[in-house]
């Protein structure tokens, strides 16, 4: 039976043109509302599986605002059966004090396994999943597209440039997952249901935090928007095929 | 890829499905030059079209949105994108049950095919539903979904093939150049275009683009929820879109209609959530579309929990999934009504605030508007010139539609009253309103009295004439205070509030007659009458329809009043300013004259007794104004009544107005006069009098022949309208505007039940009615009538039907009741000769 905790952070959707707030410390999600990124639903759904293969549970566990409940609600439809709340004030944190607020929780209920998202989607600090190995003094591995836990080791796979890699590691352990390597569900109302009836721990932080030291967030120059007509009619279906093969979506 | 011309014949902003039909109906009748604009990629450019869920319930309790939504469905089949699935409205309650029976009444008014059935007929067509969640359903065989960006891209290649159109996506209009009033130049990302005539068709952004020639387009974008789940089991093995009826789930206010394997489950349930049409993302900006805002899912949880519970199986099925959720914009207005027509810009034309099931209609109906100044289906109630200042204000739009979204799926009364934004025109005489206990009736911002509650003491005095009402929905928003008032006005008198009325003045340079030609050839009636004479006229449109009926004053040699109802007041505003002649003005005073209605067989009395003024008849005669003095208070009078009895419409200004009131209910109260509202004025003083109202019985579908109004004579000038009121006058009609009485009120509970409107007149075993347009009788008024202890209905009937002591049946809440036709004309059912008058 494994136990796992997945660390999520309530962050705008950045699948569209990104905007900054004013104060340029944060991304404005007014016209694309607030998710969890990619890496995370990834490792959600790799705890989901691992809990549903050992009949253990997944807990959520989110350090930020208290809107971040949203967050906590929504992923806890997909199957999770336990949240935890660090209620802080995301803009005045920085990658130490998310670690160390990780830590306490985890050092708290005992969690044999940590997973996280491989960075952060709106301040990609790439930081807190080692920050946290080392508070812990665990084992990490970084990068990994998929998890397998088997006779209390745990295995974990990292697509590398020179092809897959595995690592074989002592529990208890941190991982943080990139995403890719598992296609991650969408809730089922029933899902949706069973989350609505779930109480959510509410914590405050266990100290002071001593910030993210940023003095802003600058976006990259727009990428150049180039379109190629492929052409027009009924005529156009091979350069389409050829387009989609080369895409590999075919 | 088409680049923006520099001139055009007429600019369309929008491809949604407003803007595509705009475009085939413009070609389709003539128009050559057109050059659509869009600032998003075909066919999906990203408005509320692309993530519409495109299907039609045909039955709306408005007769003109059911008509385009019927002539919306068959030009969706004439294209080949129409399919039909059959549609479920279910009641999970009585109340609701008796609101599906009131569907009934209008589909049989309208034409459409329907029948209120048990759970077991819905199971057995829509097999995942459970039985137990509700009692009974409104079915209709004929609703079915549409491919509206299919439908929208076979509309712009249909102009296309004609050379007509020229379509430009990915540009955005930048601004609007008005010169002298008119609209004259476009301007875009991609350069500008002169044009004379524009039409802003973009939805949720219209305002925006409004706003750029300084008309306000008072729309706002509301959140419509809507989510996808699948793939669900039971419908994987169907074939194509859709194969089992949509279900409406009336009273947690969310449908359910399949997509393919997939359900998707819509919601009005939710809290109104309304944006800005400048916070609407860019395309780039969007994670999916503009109008497919990032979904909130706290608002949509309790919808989610009666939809389990509703189609468990189905929904909660093993792999069904909740792949797809938006926060879908959509458009609303203030008073749920499109808007539609040409602004007070010239040359610049409105079309939004549209859903999908009525594009084509409206896109037929503006375009022939646009090209012939009238359409076939009347959409006065959608014209964009009915909004008074108020009502353009954002605030007002969003307070209301805050207050109304929550109805959409609602039961709402049809006198059922706003609460939000209300208190916003008040008459000099609201005070004292007040103190007598009024009950407030809005009407274009006005605040109305109904009834007053001091009255009531009347209720003992005529006792069982009041026709009490003994069920709650017949009598909500109703007093028998109002009959009460009624028999007190026709006994004594009653003084009647009238500041709502919309009055203009239409003057022209001494001599030069043109305040005289305006007036004339806009009205039927003749016009170049004697200085202090009242004309009642009706307002045609070119091809003979109704646009109004009013009255006129002539004032002086060039100058006449114009006295309207205050509902189309603006319209009619903008009807006569279009037409007036050279010279001559139009001011309108509304704001600053107020009007006071004095009328009951003590009036005369009452008036003379603060009057030195001849107020006998023969120094006063009927259809005659002249300026009196009251009690020291100048007063314009004038003789003629809408509620069939001696008196005056007194006119007098604002300052004036409380204190005129004031003497007139003081005088009046020894001969026992009493404050009387506009239940009496609108409704009882009317329908016994049989006297029609714009907006009900008249409307641009309507000949002044089938409602009985024609004089012996046509006057020799000309007037719009003129050939084609001279045809009618030849030809038999093919309706006819009668009276008919209730003979019997009884249900099958032994409850007494009164007729609201609406209601279709079938023969008396309950036979459908079809006059020669092809319609069906139904109630265009309906009210007490307390002098004659009757219950009196308005309706067209088939020509063959319309004589007097003709048993027909009207059916009510899905029950007959016999009726009897007591007027097959003009004639009123009280007072026949109009003795009363005198």
């Amino acid at each position: 039976m494994t136990d796992v905790l997945v660390c999520i952070k309530r962050v705008p959707d950045t699948s569209g043109q990104v905007l900054l707030t004013d104060d340029e410390q944060s991304v404005d999600a007014r016209f694309v509302g607030f998710t969890v990124s990619n890496h995370e639903h990834a490792a959600v759904e790799l705890a989901i599986r691992m809990a549903d293969a050992t009949g253990g549970t997944v807990t959520l566990l989110s350090v930020g605002p208290a809107d971040a409940v949203e967050q906590l609600r929504s992923t806890l439809a997909l199957g999770c059966q336990a949240a935890v709340l660090v209620e802080a004030e995301p803009t005045g944190l920085g990658p130490a004090d998310v670690a160390a607020e990780i830590a306490a929780v985890v050092q708290d209920k005992a969690f044999d396994l940590v997973l996280l998202g491989n960075d952060a989607a709106d301040s990609g600090d790439f930081q807190v999943p080692v920050r946290l190995a080392y508070a812990l003094d665990r084992p990490i591995v970084v990068g990994a597209s998929s998890v397998e836990i088997a006779d209390g080791r745990l295995k974990s796979f990292v697509d590398g440039p020179e092809g897959e890699e595995t690592y074989d590691l002592p529990l208890p352990a941190v991982v943080s997952v990139l995403e890719g390597g598992v296609e991650p569900r969408y809730p089922s109302l029933k899902g949706r249901m069973a989350a609505k009836k779930v109480e959510i721990e509410t914590r405050t932080p266990t100290r002071e935090p001593v910030g993210a030291n940023r003095v802003r967030l600058t976006l990259p120059p727009a990428e150049p928007n180039e379109v190629e007509v492929l052409g027009e009619g009924p005529g156009t279906a091979p350069a389409v095929v050829d387009l989609f093969e080369r895409l590999a979506v075919l | 890829m088409a680049t923006v011309p520099s001139k055009a014949q007429v600019v369309v902003i929008g491809a949604g499905i407003v803007g595509n039909s705009l475009v085939h109906h413009l070609a389709r009748l003539g128009w050559n030059d057109i050059v659509q604009l869009d600032m998003g990629p075909l066919p999906n450019p990203g408005g509320s079209t692309g993530h519409a869920s495109n299907f039609i319930f045909l039955t709306d309790h408005s007769r003109e949105i059911t008509d385009l939504t019927l002539d919306s469905v068959e030009q969706y089949q004439e294209m080949g994108v129409f399919t039909k699935s059959g549609g479920f409205e279910i009641a999970r309650t009585e109340e609701r049950m008796e609101e599906l029976r009131r569907r009934m009444s209008s589909a049989k008014a309208f034409g459409i095919e329907a029948e209120i059935v048990d759970p077991a007929f819905v199971k057995e067509k829509v097999p995942f539903i459970e039985t137990d969640q509700f009692i009974g359903a409104f079915w209709q065989p004929e609703v079915g979904v549409v491919d509206s960006l299919r439908a929208g891209t076979i509309m712009r290649e249909r102009a296309m093939e004609t050379g007509a159109l020229t379509v430009v996506p990915n540009v955005e209009v930048t601004d609007l150049d008005v010169e002298d009033g008119r609209i004259t130049r476009v301007h875009t990302t991609d350069g500008s275009i002169e044009a004379g005539t524009v039409v802003i068709a973009c939805g949720v952004w219209s305002p925006k683009i409004g706003d750029m020639a300084g008309i306000s387009i008072p729309l706002t974008p509301a959140v419509h929820q809507m989510i996808s789940v699948g793939p669900c089991p039971q419908l994987a093995e169907t074939e194509g879109e859709i194969t089992f009826p949509i279900v409406r789930d009336m009273d947690t206010f969310c449908y359910e209609r399949q997509h393919g394997a997939d359900m998707e489950v819509g919601s009005y349930a939710h809290r109104a959530i309304l944006h800005e049409p400048e916070d609407i993302p860019t395309i780039e900006q969007a994670k999916l579309s503009p109008t497919e805002m990032p979904f909130t899912d706290e608002d949509f949880d309790p919808q989610l929990e009666q939809a389990l519970e509703l189609m468990p199986e189905l929904l909660g099925a093993d792999g069904a999934e909740m792949r797809y959720a938006i926060n879908g914009l959509l458009s609303l207005t203030c008073d749920g009504q499109p808007i539609l027509g040409e602004s007070l810009v010239k040359g610049l034309w409105t079309a939004a605030a549209v859903w999908i099931k009525e594009g084509p209609g409206v896109g037929r109906a503006v375009a022939e508007q646009m090209t012939q100044g009238y359409s076939e289906i009347d959409i006065h109630h959608c014209d964009i010139a009915r909004f008074y200042p108020h009502q353009m204000r954002r605030e007002h739009t969003r307070l209301r539609t805050t207050e109304s979204f929550i109805k959409t799926y609602g039961i709402v009364h049809p006198a059922e009253q706003y609460e939000s934004d209300r208190d916003q025109r008040l008459s000099p005489m609201h005070d004292s309103e007040q103190k007598f206990g009024a009950v407030f009736f809005e009407a274009v911002g006005w605040e109305r009295p109904q009834w007053y509650e001091s009255n009531s003491d009347l209720l003992e005095v005529y006792g069982d004439a009041v026709m009490p009402r003994e069920h709650e929905w017949d009598s909500r928003w109703w007093s028998p205070i109002i009959n009460a008032e009624h028999l007190r006005m026709r006994e004594a008198a009653g003084v009647v509030d009238l500041t709502a009325f919309c009055l203009f003045d239409i003057e022209g340079p001494e001599g030069s007659g043109s305040a005289l030609a305006s007036v004339q050839q806009t009205c039927v009636a003749q016009c170049d009458v004697a200085v202090g004479k009242v004309i009642y006229t009706p307002v045609l449109d070119a091809k003979g329809g109704f646009v109004s009926d009013l009255t006129v004053m002539r004032l002086g040699e060039d100058h006449f009043r114009v006295v309207t109802g205050g509902a189309h007041g603006q319209s009619d505003k903008k009807w006569f300013a279009d037409r007036l002649v050279e010279g001559a003005t139009l001011t309108e005073l509304t704001d600053e004259v107020s009007t006071i209605g004095l009328w009951g067989p003590q009036a005369r009395e009452i008036l003379a007794s603060l009057s030195s003024d001849d107020l006998s008849h023969e120094g006063f005669g009927l259809l005659t104004c002249r300026e009196i003095t009251v009690d020291g208070i100048s007063v314009l009078a004038s003789r003629i009544s809408y509620v069939g009895e001696l008196g005056w419409e007194l006119y007098v200004s604002f300052a004036d107005a409380a204190a005129l009131w004031e003497k007139l209910l003081d005088a009046g109260q020894p001969h026992g006069a009493r404050p009387v509202g506009i239940g009496v004025y609108a409704t009882t003083g009317r329908i016994e009098k049989s006297y029609r109202a714009f907006g009900y019985e008249l409307d641009a579908e309507r000949t002044i022949v089938e409602a009985s109004m024609q004089r012996p004579k046509v006057k020799a000038a000309d007037f719009v309208g003129k050939a084609d009121y001279l045809k009618q006058r030849e030809a038999d009609p093919q309706a006819v505007l009668c009276t008919l009485a209730v003979d019997d009120h009884t249900s099958a509970s032994g409850v007494k039940r009164y007729m609201l409107g609406g209601e279709p007149i079938l023969t008396r075993d309950g036979g459908t009615l079809t006059d020669g347009h092809g319609h069906h009788p139904h109630v265009t008024t309906a009210g007490s009538a307390p002098s004659l202890g009757k219950h009196l209905l308005l309706a067209f009937l088939p020509p063959a039907e319309a004589s007097v002591g003709n048993e027909l049946a009207v059916s009510y809440m899905e029950e007959l009741y016999p009726v009897t036709v007591v007027s097959a004309d003009a004639t009123p059912a009280f007072d026949p000769d109009n003795l009363r008058m005198r």
